[in-house]
């Protein structure tokens, strides 16, 4: 019989639910569980934790999850890969490391170190991509430099014995293909299989959002049980040949409809999904549904890869200030419309310094900003933004917002106002020779 | 007739750009999205809200369409006001996109 690995999503985001990864650990006779908890802007968020505490940094999850894991992967030999190192994968996996000694066990726990490439992109001062211009034009702004890893150091990290492997910024599909690269010894210039492996990462690495997660439809695409919803395994060969299916008995479900949504999901170019391993091909990918909740998946390939690592930068972006307030009954869209009327001309009266400003009506077109009048709403809820330089002036907008229970249209209610820091991401673009991944095991 | 009564869509976002894919519940209409729902007409059901070019791929072994949508989503997550930054809801209005009888 061909030998296959069976991978399972633990998370797919930061904030994901615990208790479908414990099902899975326990009922999913996997050998890995993979937690996938870094969107794209988190590890920003991570390093400006760091810079408060220089034992933090990492996954605010991660003790939480791995309480409620580890006993279940320990008993199944079931291995673990996560990013929820992010801005400081040493600590976690010493976190880990104490966290699995207190439950009385002691797995061989490794950090993958080596994506914070802050040092060498100030060298470099490479371009921006979404601000035209080089790094150093944001000057102190700049608070994060972070490169996307591959599967190489994780499959390292394997190689050297890791029952947990505990990564910061990698690639969200190399988390999978590492383990893959691991057991059948895949060369990383083994395109094909690279490829087909970024397509099982691709797949798993957003958990529900392939076994009904995202997708539910009233009437026209319906979801058994959302609330248990269980999250995905795929059971991988040596030619990368894929079966996707999730552990029975859980919530959700898994089919060619919800497949094919993950497939294209953040994807542009299907022909050309640009990973640091490998260029992945999904333009021929097949999706066959092979028995209830089961899925065979076929038809993956890949190209050389660029031989260049995605960056992202975190920088800090000034201030937004938001503020809302509710009206109803007739008439409400026309007092929600004056509302906001006023607001615009109390930012010119007052002089508040805004670079961008936003002013919608959320139930007629806060989504939809070129929405037709499809009858008169029941109600309203008045949104207001604006961009600004200093925390005073975003503090401002929601002042603004709130002096409308008294000085602005009939029946206003529900104020709610907020400011937040913008942490923004730019992309560059490195060398992969400029990059230096290193495996610690921690003890 | 609306989009939405033979497909379905799935949104997704990296940094300002949006992409929507567009997936036939019959295999049977795809021929009908690729001839209706081309990167013209969803630039326009979009209107202002899409600042850059707006490129459509294929995938006729899955009935799926894959737009991209530079510009559309006011500077991306972490810098956008609007409140749905990561455009998620936009399948939802792609969806509502009309199609001739």
């Amino acid at each position: 019989m061909t030998r296959t690995v069976r991978l399972g999503a633990g998370a797919g985001f930061s904030g994901d639910r615990i208790d479908p990864a414990v099902e899975l650990a326990e009922k999913g006779r996997l050998d890995y569980l993979v937690f996938e908890c870094l969107a794209e802007r988190t590890i920003a968020l991570a390093q400006q934790a760091r810079l408060g505490d220089i034992e933090g940094g990492f996954d605010p999850l991660l003790e939480a999850r791995m309480r409620a894991v580890l006993p279940a992967c320990a008993a199944g030999n079931v291995r673990i890969v996560t990013n929820m190192g992010a801005a400081n994968p040493v600590a976690a996996a010493s976190r880990v490391r104490a966290i699995a000694r207190e439950l009385g066990l002691n797995p061989v726990v490794a950090a993958v170190t080596g994506d914070d490439v802050l040092d060498v992109l100030r060298r470099a001062d490479p371009m921006l991509e979404e601000l035209a211009a080089p790094l150093s034009s944001l000057g102190d702004a700049v608070i994060s430099a972070n490169a996307y890893l591959g599967a190489g150091p994780i499959a390292e990290a394997l190689g050297a014995g890791a029952d947990i492997v505990v990564t910061g910024r990698a690639a969200d599909p190399a988390l999978f293909l590492g383990p893959l690269v691991h057991e059948f010894g895949w060369a990383m210039d083994d395109w094909t299989r690279l490829g087909r492996g970024t397509v099982a990462g691709h797949l798993l690495e957003c958990a529900a959002q392939i076994t009904g997660g995202y997708f539910a439809d009233p009437g026209r695409k319906d979801v058994p049980d959302l609330a248990r919803i269980g999250f995905p395994i795929g059971e991988v060969d040596a030619d990368g040949g894929l079966t996707i299916g999730k552990v029975a008995g859980s919530g959700g479900r898994i089919d060619a409809a919800t497949v094919t949504e993950q497939l294209l999901y953040e994807v542009h170019d299907p022909a050309a999904y640009l990973q640091p391993d490998v260029a992945a091909d999904f333009s021929a990918v097949t999706v066959r549904e092979a028995g209830p909740d089961l899925v065979r998946v076929e038809g993956g390939d890949g190209r050389a890869r660029s031989g260049l690592y995605k960056v992202s930068v975190g920088y800090r972006d000034g201030f937004i200030g938001e503020g809302q307030i509710s009206y109803a009954g007739t008439g409400a869209e026309a007092r929600g419309r004056l509302a906001l009327e006023i607001l615009r001309e109390r930012m010119a009266l007052t002089g508040i310094a805004c670079r961008e400003v936003r002013g919608e009506l959320i139930g007629v077109n806060s989504v939809f900003e070129g929405a037709a009048a499809r009858g008169e709403p029941a109600e309203v809820r008045v949104r207001f933004a604006a961009r600004t330089d200093d925390r005073e002036a975003a503090a401002r907008i929601g002042q603004e917002v709130e002096a409308l229970y008294l000085c602005g249209p009939a029946g206003g209610g529900g104020v709610t106002r907020g400011v937040r820091e913008v942490l923004a991401i730019a992309s560059a673009l490195v060398p992969e020779n400029d990059v230096a991944p290193r495996v610690t095991v921690v003890n | 007739m609306r989009l939405g009564e033979i497909a379905h869509a799935r949104a997704g976002d990296k940094g300002n750009t949006s992409n929507l894919s567009v997936i036939a519940y019959d295999k049977a209409d795809f021929a009908r999205l690729e001839r209706e729902v081309t990167a013209e007409r969803v630039r326009a059901h979009f209107g202002a809200m899409v600042t850059g070019e707006v490129t459509r791929f294929a995938l006729p072994q899955l009935g799926a369409l894959n737009f991209v949508l530079k510009g559309a989503l006011r500077g991306g997550v972490t810098r956008s006001l609007a409140q749905d930054a990561h455009g998620k809801c936009l399948s939802g209005v792609l969806l509502d996109m009309e199609l001739p009888e």
